[in-house]
């Protein structure tokens, strides 16, 4: 996609959180450019899904603001917000699927409080999403008890698309995965991402899916964040960025090298 | 606007306008059921003009032109063939026939549901007699040692389940007791026997009404805790994860509660009677201006040996009884929230019956023994 649009999809401009005496966030800046795939690092506790929840306007921050599509989201009402809801697709680390609903009502909720459809169109919008995902339209009606960890995160992928939303948030997208499963994943994330052309934003500690999906990458190091590409960040001097990087887990990428996937071109790019 | 539809020499135009996304769907619904297709043979479809087609308008655009095609019209692109409509179609074409949800309804449907019905009763006795038995067993052996009996997870529940409910419980004997002194003064006063009053208040407080209000506020209190508390760890997998530790959950979370529970609720007992007994007093004080040591002087005369006794006895079987439904509810949850609901309200509704029940069996136990 284009390096420089006129207004970015998510634009966090001097964020502060607070916890008591902690100090979460201190002046973090962040900028997603429309269309790409952007992936936050960080040490645990480092404050990813803080940043997360202040984006999604679950948690209001004790200082800055965020922009979603140029439109500021700090500060207004839960009302004024639920209208934006609309505008993203969320899927949380352990899924959050609703656990008393099958995946097709899981999928149909959001358009049920968004949309007024009449049953059938719902029924066959809802299918189709979670046809897309690739799950079989025979695991529509289980329950998510009933579901393997692979098919958890592709129902919420599906419950996080049924708007059609231009932005989606993944927590931990591959995080529980074996990794043939959380490739195939990617490679599902991928393909929507471009067919739907969607702006993505995820949370992972997943080098494959880092090294696989991501455009940039945005690393939480002490309350800020570093932003480059993924050349970029895997030469920053910064300590925890090179032990990420460049450990003994990293090595095998060959990530200083060439911090590009094998086929030599930056997905999405 | 979300349609324009051009009638040319060879057919019709169809341009898309607008936005075609869900939100719309409704609106663009409503439009193409307007147009009229009869007699076109070839439709020239462009969407240059479209704001947005998104993958629900996308859907919506392959119906329609599954709907024309079908009527024999042959279609044709004026613009290139938006890509989502391509993904529409791969989707909706690979995988199987689609599988209805299954729901047979047959004439026998009524019969074989309340065979259902009553074998997943019996079923549940099953297993409610195979947990007794298990926490039985399991009591047996922490008896062995000091530690299995956890001593501080005991306190604990001794405390959340008896010290934080004295409040409640006090307010709750008070306000009772003064219904039932107010009403038997009332009866009583027309035979000028209000001194029996006293003696109402007394047996009746200390026999019954004590250990069972105790016992219907413990339920719905400390009954639905256990039920919520254990529930939410099995659906956390917290109680699988003590099992691969090797760590028995009756031992840790069903008989520290269970003991807690038999200790605790006598106590409340105590003070639901004592509490109960001065409620009278003060009534009696105030409504038939008895002095307080006429008032003791009648209630030592209506006490027996074993009214205060066969109160408190009662007591640890109702706390048993309690303990016993919160916990089995609790394990039996699994898989969903609205399971964790549905129990914990098991748990309360039977929790009060059994009690209630044994009074009733404990009454004419005690009548048929003439104590």
């Amino acid at each position: 996609m284009m390096a420089t649009v006129a207004t970015p999809a998510i634009e966090v401009r001097g964020l502060v959180n607070r916890f008591g005496r902690q100090v979460v966030h201190d002046g973090l800046d962040m900028t997603v450019q429309t269309g790409e795939v952007f992936g936050i690092v960080g040490g645990s506790g480092s404050g990813k899904s803080v940043l997360l929840r202040t984006i999604l306007g679950l948690h209001q921050p004790q200082a800055g603001e965020v922009r979603l599509e140029g439109r500021k989201l700090t500060g207004l009402s839960e009302q004024e917000l639920h209208g934006y809801k609309a505008r993203y697709g969320v899927t949380f680390q352990h899924g959050a699927l609703f656990s008393s609903l099958t995946v097709i009502q899981n999928v149909q909720l959001p358009m049920l409080e968004h949309l007024s459809l009449d049953a059938a169109t719902r029924d066959a919008l809802a299918l189709l999403k979670i046809r897309l995902v690739g799950l079989a339209e025979s695991d529509a009606h289980k329950y998510p008890s009933q579901l393997s960890g692979g098919m958890v995160k592709r129902a919420a992928l599906a419950r996080a698309l049924a708007l059609d939303p231009p932005l989606l948030f993944l927590d931990e997208p591959t995080s529980g995965l074996d990794p043939i499963s959380a490739a195939a994943f990617d490679s599902l994330l991928m393909d929507l991402q471009r067919q739907l052309k969607l702006t993505v934003v995820m949370i992972t500690h997943d080098l494959d899916t880092i090294f696989r999906t991501c455009n940039r990458v945005g690393v939480i190091v002490d309350r800020k964040m570093l932003t480059d590409t993924l050349a970029g960040i895997s030469s920053n001097p910064h300590p925890w960025i090179q032990a990420y990087f460049h450990g003994e887990r990293a090595a095998r990428y060959g990530a200083v090298d060439h911090a590009v996937p094998s086929d030599g071109v930056p997905r999405g790019a | 606007m979300y349609t324009r539809i051009e009638r040319s020499a060879t057919g019709l135009e169809l341009t898309l306008t607008g936005a075609w996304r869900a939100v719309n769907l409704p609106a663009i619904d409503a439009e193409l059921s307007g147009i009229d297709w009869d007699g076109a043979t070839l439709l020239s479809v462009s969407t240059r003009e479209a704001e947005l087609l998104d993958l629900s308008g996308a859907w919506r655009l392959r119906k329609l032109l599954q709907q024309v095609a079908a009527a024999g019209t042959r279609i044709e692109w004026r613009t290139p063939e938006p890509e989502l409509l391509h993904l529409v179609e791969k989707t909706l074409a690979e995988g199987g026939p689609p599988v209805p949800p299954t729901s047979s309804e047959s004439f026998f449907q009524p019969i074989s549901a309340l065979g259902q019905r009553v074998m997943v009763r019996v079923e549940d006795a099953k297993s409610g007699l195979d947990f007794i038995g298990r926490v039985a067993a399991m009591s047996g052996a922490v008896l062995t040692s000091w530690r299995r009996l956890r001593p501080i997870s005991v306190a604990r529940h001794v405390y959340d389940t008896g010290i934080t409910a004295i409040p409640i419980v006090a307010l709750i004997a008070f306000l009772i007791t003064i219904i039932i002194a107010y009403i038997s003064a009332e009866e009583l006063r027309q035979f000028g026997a209000e001194i029996y009053v006293v003696d109402t208040v007394t047996i009746g407080v200390l026999r019954e009404l004590g250990v069972l209000l105790t016992a219907i506020i413990v339920a719905g209190r400390s009954g639905s805790a256990f039920a919520a508390e254990i529930g939410a760890m099995k659906l956390n997998e917290e109680v699988d994860a003590l099992r691969a530790s090797g760590v028995n959950p009756i031992e840790v979370l069903v008989l520290p509660r269970l003991s807690g529970l038999v200790i605790a609720l006598p106590l409340l007992t105590v003070v639901a009677d004592a509490i109960g007994l001065a409620a009278g007093a003060v009534l009696c004080k105030f409504l038939l201006d008895m002095s307080l040591i006429q008032y003791l002087t009648e209630m030592k005369s209506a006490i027996g040996p074993t009214t205060f006794w066969v109160g408190v006895i009662k007591a640890p079987v109702f706390a048993l009884l309690i303990a016993l439904s919160a916990c089995y509810r609790g394990l039996q949850v699994r898989d969903s929230s609205r399971e964790l609901g549905r129990l914990t309200t098991v748990a309360v509704v039977q929790s009060i019956f059994l009690v209630i029940l044994a009074d009733a069996i404990f009454a004419v136990a005690f009548w048929q023994l003439d104590i």
